[in-house]
């Protein structure tokens, strides 16, 4: 289409309308490991596979979920290194609004800086869009929230999603099982269910992280151990 | 001369029963002369938040259009009121900014929680909060302001004494103080209304 040609500055427009490093950039997250979210009724679970390269890694080094403040959380889909960055970036914003004005940021405010960060990125020079997609978890005094924000710093709230490698499966699953109405354990096992589709061998404890925000207002990713107790329970 | 006694002020906000009263003197002046008296030290934030402003009259004009930027844009941001905890906590980050080259003003921050609990704060000029559970006072008749509120103040008063204890404590004090005085500014905010009062004392 010409396309092609337009595909080398990140802050050039196509002829078609498009950023065409933005497009890449979603692509890079569309070959990233599947994670998922979903809001429950009274609170937020999200999970993302942990399938790493060789038995060899010592994979309580590698966190996949991590949280933003005591009552927010994120997990991604794309390039790790990238996301260390947003999660270090978005904890400084949420500490920066909490040292000003003693409350904790609200969910949509501090998706909505990290966003604002991630577009910037679209255009400036010399730097490239950020290659992940950020599935955020919060509860605050508006209930428990679901965001998904992506490279080109577009943010939407999601009763359930997925990103990744497996992400139309996984929305079709999501889009059968969801209710308004259903209650955070209950979607836990969805989640897991949902994982259980697209996963290539046998899924365990070690191998998935899952983290929970319950009506408390705390972020906990699971242990290993309480994994694999959910795991029995949906076998 | 100090220069917070440059343009002479009074400033008082005392706690009632789900209610609580913000009030002020009205004059203006340049050392000894007189320029206004109808001048207004206190301003509504929103409904249920009130800001009073003593101290250099320049530095509480520009204090008070950063902090109304401030919130005005915390509004639209965020789409809700500030509290006033918060409101406090950024008045006070404000002025701490210009540490070491202050602005001469010492607000009182007075509102309503979400509770419909009140809430009264002052803060010295670098931002120092003092929360208090019954009055705070502000301004050249400061130290008869603590006087008079000490002695006449109740806890758990309804709207309409502690409207007549904050003025009687308003008027006695700034009669002991020549920079502060021509009468008083009250106004007595309850989870439903707000009311505005002009007071008459002597007029000198």
């Amino acid at each position: 289409m010409g396309d092609s040609q337009y595909s080398f500055s990140l802050t050039t427009f196509s002829p078609s309308g498009k950023l065409v490093q933005i497009e890449h950039a979603l692509t890079a997250v569309g070959s990233g490991q599947t994670s998922l979210g979903i809001k429950a009724s009274n609170g937020v679970v999200i999970a993302t596979e942990k399938k790493l390269p060789s038995i060899l890694v010592d994979e309580a080094s590698v966190q996949k979920i991590q949280s933003l403040t005591p009552n927010m959380g994120v997990v991604y889909s794309g390039m790790g290194p990238d996301f260390r960055v947003l999660v270090r970036k978005s904890r400084k914003q949420a500490e920066q609004y909490h040292m000003l004005y003693k409350e904790q940021i609200p969910v949509t405010q501090l998706v909505r800086e990290t966003a604002a960060v991630m577009q910037e990125f679209t255009q400036s020079g010399g730097v490239r869009p950020f290659g992940v997609s950020l599935l955020v978890a919060g509860y605050d005094d508006k209930g428990p929230q679901l965001y998904q924000v992506d490279p080109s710093g577009s943010y939407f709230s999601w009763k359930a999603s997925a990103m990744g490698k497996n992400v139309s499966n996984a929305k079709t699953f999501l889009e059968k099982r969801y209710t308004d109405d259903v209650e955070l354990e209950d979607a836990i096992h969805t989640a897991i269910l949902t994982l259980k589709e697209g996963f290539e061998g046998q899924i365990s404890g070690k191998n998935i992280e899952i983290a929970t925000i319950g009506p408390k207002r705390i972020f906990k990713v699971l242990t290993p151990a309480e994994i694999d107790d959910y795991l029995a329970e949906v076998e | 001369m100090s220069i917070f006694e440059y343009n002479g002020s009074a400033l008082v906000a005392m706690v009632g029963k789900n209610c609580f009263a913000i009030a002020s003197d009205r004059r203006l002046g340049v050392q000894l002369q007189t320029i206004a008296t109808d001048f207004q030290r206190i301003s509504k934030v929103h409904d249920r938040l009130f800001i009073g402003l003593s101290g250099l009259a320049t530095d509480a004009q520009t204090l008070h259009q950063r902090l109304m930027f401030r919130h005005k844009l915390y509004q639209l941001r965020e789409e809700r009121d500030m509290k006033p905890e918060t409101f406090a906590s950024l008045v006070s980050a404000l002025l701490y900014e210009k540490r070491f080259g202050p602005y001469f003003c010492q607000p009182v921050i007075a509102g309503l929680s979400d509770d419909d609990k009140p809430f009264i704060c002052t803060t010295d000029s670098i931002g120092a909060k003092e929360l208090a559970k019954d009055f705070v006072v502000a301004g050249t008749a400061g130290d008869s302001l603590y006087g008079a509120c000490e002695a006449m103040f109740k806890p758990d008063m309804e709207p309409e004494e502690l409207f007549e204890t904050l003025s009687q404590a308003l008027l006695a004090s700034v009669d002991r103080d020549c920079l502060s005085g021509w009468g008083g500014h009250i106004y007595i905010v309850t989870p439903t209304e707000v009311k505005e009062c002009t007071l008459k004392g002597r007029m000198d």
